[in-house]
């Protein structure tokens, strides 16, 4: 027993040794790339390509869209066997499910939380010949590894629109946020909410509460109530599974935007509008780059950032519910043409934090670019509540 | 609203499914066998409850079936443990893990279902006094049900015949089946009760609190009711006291966030199991001196097995 843990410790000490001396290189100069270049390309030789999901696969939101994204994969190369892991833990699991998915035959692997990267790092790291590619978090260093990529939509841009949308409908100037954790993404869409209510009504106020949990419908059930009780008569969120909270709004009479899925059928007459995803055409497309032997080196090959401006966002608008007014949609799609031109973001300087204070990289004028707005740590002026604090 | 009210309603609301499986797991500890697997209980209940709601589009006949289910998981227990001897915490943790599996397994297709839900009712009258009424008097009827349930329960088993086997079978089963009763089959009644009531709770949460089914959505509650059993000294009216301390620990949070106060987020998500740890440590010397003999008999043993 002791020897066998003593093995394991040994065994852990070399994996380490060994991620940290191929990071390394890497990182390092470009001519071991190039020798290493005259090799088979990186994801190449494969049967099957692995999928991994934080949640199951049909959550009526974030898994379940990636779910879908696996089976257009499917649909698109037949010859291929599509692997896919439900549940999947953002831990050494995650590196576990992986690893077996490579031997299986899986030379490309999505890891579609944003808690798989550090696994997706380590399987990058062991196998050079398999491309993982990870959804929504961001490589940091200069270099991404040539196996290895980072994906994700701009999804703040649609979450901006349906702030238009909010800040149209709400008669209390209180929408209201429900998130899971403080990391960028939420932040980003938080923010964004705000500004885009603002845009058409600057009396709008955002309130955040936070579940500590993706998909906690208990703790859901408290943040909707105690949001309705303070006069908040429009629910946004960022969780996973998302019905427990428009099935509450609606019972309260008041409006719901949505979000990782259409489910304006909960929400017959709250329903205002929302973002959903449509991972399809990008992973076909991010499998057709490896699979002609083009990863390294490619827009994948990076923290790849989709959005309106380059015209494939894979974040889109959900229809409209029956009380949006013809008004509200003019200005949504005048904003929606603004997001497409280089000059416009909803993060278009200047932009506040709560004291009031020009927040750092958004002074006036400034267009940041999306690694800027990704690496926002603030809430913008407007918004009611705190980042907690760690 | 103001932030002790809403605290307080939330406390309520949130607490009822922790009361119903503290209530159950009373019962069944009472009778001497502990079960760790409540949590598991629960969520065969939740998901039973929502399935059947949107089956048969009555949630009433949900919360049936939902009991029927955690009576069900509950038996298998009473099964592993009174008959074949088993470990009654190994056994407990089983069926927390049966229900987890079993629920992921059926329970996707129920994800996007919707359901005729319990909706709140407020009492004409009594949900107009000033404070209490909002607290007390505006939820849905299984909340409803449980005022009603924590006393009789409490009758049940301080005050009627059948109370006194159950809690012979907890004390001393040999003198049960020295006057001609069978130990086993009371001890086998009062583990499926439990596990019953822990269903009702878990169909509470799915069928009238949330409204919607979700894969592990009880998140722990069918532990804190176990820890609470221990709380309240097996006593079923002090159950309610600590089912609303739990569920006002959780409700603090989101209440506070909604009112816009900094405050450790953190610190707070942890608040509900830091109670619970300070209670075992401070309670647990005393009250295992109000614990039934079988029950003691079976946590003293449980290192040797």
């Amino acid at each position: 027993m002791r020897a066998r843990r003593m093995m394991a410790a040994v065994g852990a000490a070399v994996a380490l040794l060994g991620a940290a001396c191929s990071s390394n290189t890497t990182a390092g100069t470009a001519a071991p790339t190039g020798s290493s270049g005259s090799t088979a390309a990186p994801g190449l030789g494969g049967t099957a390509v692995g999928f991994i999901f934080v949640g199951p696969k049909n959550d009526y939101g974030y898994n379940q869209a990636a779910y879908d994204g696996s089976q257009a994969v499917k649909a698109a190369f037949p010859n291929l066997k599509v692997l896919t892991a439900e549940n999947v833990p953002e831990d050494d699991n995650a590196t576990r499910v992986m690893n077996s998915m490579v031997s299986q035959g899986a030379k490309i692997i999505f890891a579609t939380s944003y808690g798989h990267l550090n696994p997706a790092e380590q399987v990058a790291a062991a196998h050079p010949d398999v491309v993982v590619v990870q959804q929504g978090n961001i490589i940091t260093g200069t270099v991404a590894p040539k196996n290895m990529g980072t994906y994700f939509g701009t999804v703040y841009e649609p979450v901006y629109l349906a702030g238009i949308a909010a800040g149209k409908a709400t008669k209390t100037n209180k929408l209201g946020y429900v998130y899971a954790f403080p990391i960028s993404q939420s932040i980003d869409n938080i923010d964004a909410f705000e500004l885009g209510a603002q845009s058409v009504n600057p009396a709008a106020k955002t309130v955040v509460v936070n579940t500590s949990a993706w998909c906690d419908p208990g703790k859901q059930t408290l943040a909707a109530n105690n949001l309705l009780s303070q006069g908040v008569d429009v629910i946004t969120q960022h969780q996973d599974c998302t019905a427990t909270i428009i099935k509450a709004t609606e019972a309260a009479g008041k409006y719901s935007v949505g979000y990782h899925a259409d489910a304006s059928a909960l929400a017959p007459k709250g329903w205002l509008t929302g973002s959903e995803w449509n991972w399809g055409p990008l992973y076909t497309d991010i499998v057709k780059t490896i699979l002609a032997g083009n990863f390294t080196g490619s827009k994948y090959n990076a923290n790849y950032r989709v959005g309106y401006k380059t015209g494939d966002n894979p974040f889109v608008q959900s229809k409209f519910g029956p009380s949006v007014t013809d008004e509200t949609k003019t200005l949504m799609a005048t904003a929606k043409a603004n997001l497409a031109k280089a000059d416009f973001s909803p993060f278009k300087g200047p932009v506040m934090d709560q004291s009031g204070s020009v927040i750092p990289g958004f002074e006036a004028g400034k267009v940041p670019d999306y690694a800027t707005i990704e690496n926002l740590t603030t809430f913008v002026q407007g918004i009611v509540g705190q980042i907690p604090k760690s | 609203m103001s932030l002790v009210l809403d605290v307080a309603a939330g406390a309520v609301g949130g607490g009822t499914s922790i009361l119903y499986a503290a209530l159950g797991e009373t019962i069944s500890e009472r009778a001497g066998v502990i079960n760790l697997g409540t949590e598991g209980c629960m969520l065969v209940g939740a998901l039973t409850g929502y399935a059947v709601a949107a089956m048969t589009g009555n949630p009433w006949f949900g919360v049936v079936a939902g009991a029927g289910a955690g009576g069900a998981l509950a038996a298998l227990h009473a099964m592993l443990v009174i008959e074949r001897k088993a470990s009654q915490l190994a056994s407990g943790l089983v069926m927390l893990f049966v229900g987890l599996g079993i629920t992921s397994l059926f329970g996707g297709s129920f994800v996007s279902r919707t359901i005729n839900a319990f909706t709140p009712i407020a009492l004409p009258g009594l949900s107009k006094i000033p404070g209490l009424g909002k607290v007390l008097f505006d939820h849905d009827a299984l909340t409803y049900l449980s005022f009603l349930m924590a006393p009789a329960i409490w009758w049940l088993l301080f005050r009627s015949r059948w109370g006194l086997l159950i809690r012979g079978a907890g004390e001393r089963g040999e003198v049960l089946a020295a006057y001609g009763y069978s130990p086993k089959t009371i001890q086998y009644l009062a583990v499926v009760a439990g596990g019953a009531l822990a269903g009702v709770g878990g169909a509470q949460l799915s069928t009238a609190y949330t409204n919607s089914w979700f894969e592990g959505m009880t998140a722990g509650r069918g532990f804190i009711a176990v820890a609470l059993v221990i709380f309240a000294a097996w006593d079923p009216l002090k159950a309610i006291a600590g089912a609303y301390l739990f569920g006002a620990a959780l409700a603090l949070s989101p209440a506070l966030q909604a009112r816009g106060y900094a405050l450790n987020q953190f610190a707070l998500d942890a608040l509900p199991y830091v109670i619970t740890v300070l209670v075992l440590v401070v309670l647990s010397r005393k009250r295992l001196h109000a614990a039934p003999e079988g029950l003691i008999r079976t946590l003293a043993n449980a290192p040797v097995r």
